[in-house]
């Protein structure tokens, strides 16, 4: 069996989410990897746009910022935070990728502060940046996170970006856009996804040497599963060897 | 238009449409040169207490030079728009130059992880925050270029976000769906570094632009660094690649290499391992605050401008190899 780590089964795992002739909002590290693997392997047609402007590059490597020259290389075109956010606002993005560094059972980020009072934080975090915006906008939102109780917790220290809100029909009457809202969240342990109902997070499918009680014991709330799980590949050696000598070479991310 | 919901957090800038234009009206339209130096431009134009914005995004086309100017004239009490401000906030944090913030995402320096010192300023209470997202932040820009107090959106709603911030909720009187009204921004002084200008102050920007047509609008003062002036023929030549045009422009600083450490599009790439120092160094401060100390003195106080900076981590010989770098000519990497 070939060896890999937990970033890389995500970033694998993550790039086979995205088809051909999408378009997805992605933010620095992880979730720009997987987009870059996507597109070199399984969706050549894959628009990948970034916040600060850049729409549709044909990245040469790993950017280290989401602004930076890489995220316009051969890219259709280079404007600004405005232009990309109400792209995502008319109904153009498909996709957003996102991480955090909590998430609850209906798919609330915290990327703000850890701590019970926001004037006092135990550890005031950078904040939203594009965050709340992508996810107010693009149809499907998706986290990659690796699977522990710290970051999978009952309920965030504080909403930074909106999943499901408190579950239910709670995110459809805030007036957030309609027919939006989390979608998948891919760990090193599994796949999970939100019952239609409740908006509940669920587990649909198991990567490879995880039960699903694994899943559970590394989780800080009570998960649902699906009647049937399936199980999720481990990374292909093709998966592997772009990801680690074209696109992170490196080890910016897939070393950490 | 009832309100149905606002944000908890405190406005600092007043989004008064009528007296923003009392200001730009006083604004000149006169055809002056207004190159000058760095230093010259940071005392004429910023000041104590007043509220600032820079251009650029992350660490790519920051005002770098100017930052450190800023921070070496011991600016103080400012106001400052945190709208993905990585490197340049870090050099603000160095000085204390700013006590309140609206934030959208400060502290981390992307995919290189946090800046220590950045974050033991924020957690001092010495700051007092205002917290928005990056593209409410933009909006907020953008009305003010509109010359409105407040631009709708739909995000936010729902979420801690809209909590902490000064935003506020109204019901769409033609539709019936929420919306969030963002006050627009005015800063009294805005700094943005570009790629090339002319004496008046007419500029190109290469690469993403950001919000950077809205804050060099928006702004009472604006101050452009750039990296190198061209004749005004030559922007006529072109008119369609003027993203700034001279009237919102006060000062023309031309500052090779201005952004750096931070990326120019086009034009050299961040220095990795020049930003790891810094972080290294700030973590080490947390536990010796004399090596910072030592080590912001080196960098920023005791340098004359920009060049001495540059001077001091590699010359010319680095900005050849991140011009090579950034256009990734020769195998650079």
């Amino acid at each position: 069996m070939t060896d890999y780590n937990m970033m890389e089964m995500m970033i694998c795992s993550a790039s086979r989410e995205l088809e051909d002739g999408s378009t997805v909002g992605v933010g620095t590290g992880a979730p720009c990897a997987a987009a870059m693997l996507a597109q070199k392997l399984y969706s050549p047609n894959l628009i990948i746009i970034f916040e600060a402007g850049g729409s549709s590059p044909i990245i040469p490597e790993m950017p280290i910022s989401v602004g930076d020259s890489r995220t316009t290389w051969k890219a259709i075109s280079a404007s600004g935070m405005c232009e990309v956010m109400e792209m995502g606002c008319r109904g153009q993005i498909d996709y957003t990728f996102l991480g955090g560094a909590e998430i609850d059972m209906y798919g609330n980020l915290n990327s703000t502060m850890v701590g019970t009072d926001y004037y006092h934080p135990k550890v005031r975090l950078p904040g939203s940046g594009g965050a709340n915006d992508f996810a107010s906008f693009c149809w499907k939102m998706m986290v990659m996170t690796p699977q522990t109780t710290k970051r999978f917790v009952e309920k965030v220290s504080y909403c930074t970006t909106p999943g499901w809100l408190s579950g239910g029909d709670s995110r459809a009457k805030t007036g957030l856009p309609k027919g939006v809202g989390p979608y998948k969240i891919l760990t090193n342990m599994a796949i999970l996804d939100f019952e239609p109902e409740s908006k509940r997070m669920r587990v649909i499918a198991l990567n490879h040497g995880y039960s699903f009680r694994d899943v559970q014991d590394n989780c800080g709330f009570e998960l649902l599963q699906a009647k049937k799980l399936t199980e999720n590949h481990p990374p292909t050696k093709e998966e592997l060897r772009i990801l680690r000598e074209e696109i992170d070479p490196f080890r910016y991310v897939i070393g950490r | 238009m009832d309100v149905i919901a606002q944000g908890v957090g405190e406005l600092f800038m007043d989004p008064d449409a009528d007296k923003a234009r009392a200001a730009f009206r006083q604004k000149s339209r006169k055809w002056d040169n207004k190159v000058m130096s760095v230093k010259e431009a940071v005392e004429r134009f910023v000041h104590d207490g007043e509220y600032l914005a820079f251009g650029g995004f992350g660490c790519n086309r920051i005002p770098a030079a100017a930052a450190h100017e800023i921070v070496r004239q011991g600016k103080k009490n400012m106001g400052f728009a945190g709208n993905t401000s990585t490197i340049d906030f870090e050099i603000l944090c160095a000085g204390e130059v700013f006590n309140r913030c609206d934030l959208a995402y400060v502290i981390a320096l992307e995919a290189r992880g946090l800046s220590p010192m950045a974050r033991r300023y924020m957690e001092s209470g010495k700051v007092k925050i205002c917290e928005w997202t990056n593209y409410s932040l933009a909006v907020r820009f953008k009305a003010a270029s509109a010359g409105v107090s407040f631009y709708p959106a739909r995000d936010m709603m729902g979420t801690d976000s809209f909590k902490y911030s000064a935003a506020k909720m109204i019901e769409c009187p033609y539709t019936g769906t929420n919306y969030v009204l963002l006050p627009a921004l005015y800063p009294d002084i805005a700094v943005i570094h570009v790629h090339e200008a002319d004496i008046y102050g007419n500029c190109r920007i290469r690469g993403i632009t950001m919000s950077d047509y809205d804050i060099a609008r928006a702004s009472k003062r604006v101050i452009i660094t750039c990296e190198r002036l061209i004749s005004t023929e030559e922007i006529r030549n072109d008119p369609n690649s003027t993203i700034i045009p001279f009237w919102c422009v006060d000062a023309v600083c031309e500052v090779p290499y201005g952004s750096y450490p931070g990326n120019m599009c086009g034009e050299y790439y961040s220095d990795e391992l020049h930003i790891k120092e810094w972080l290294k160094v700030e973590k080490e401060g947390g536990k010796n605050p004399e090596v910072l100390k030592k080590f912001l003195d080196e960098q920023i106080f005791s340098c004359q401008d920009h060049f001495e900076y540059i001077q001091k981590n590699g010359g010319m010989a680095k900005m050849q190899a991140l011009r090579q770098k950034e256009l990734l000519l020769n195998g650079a990497k």
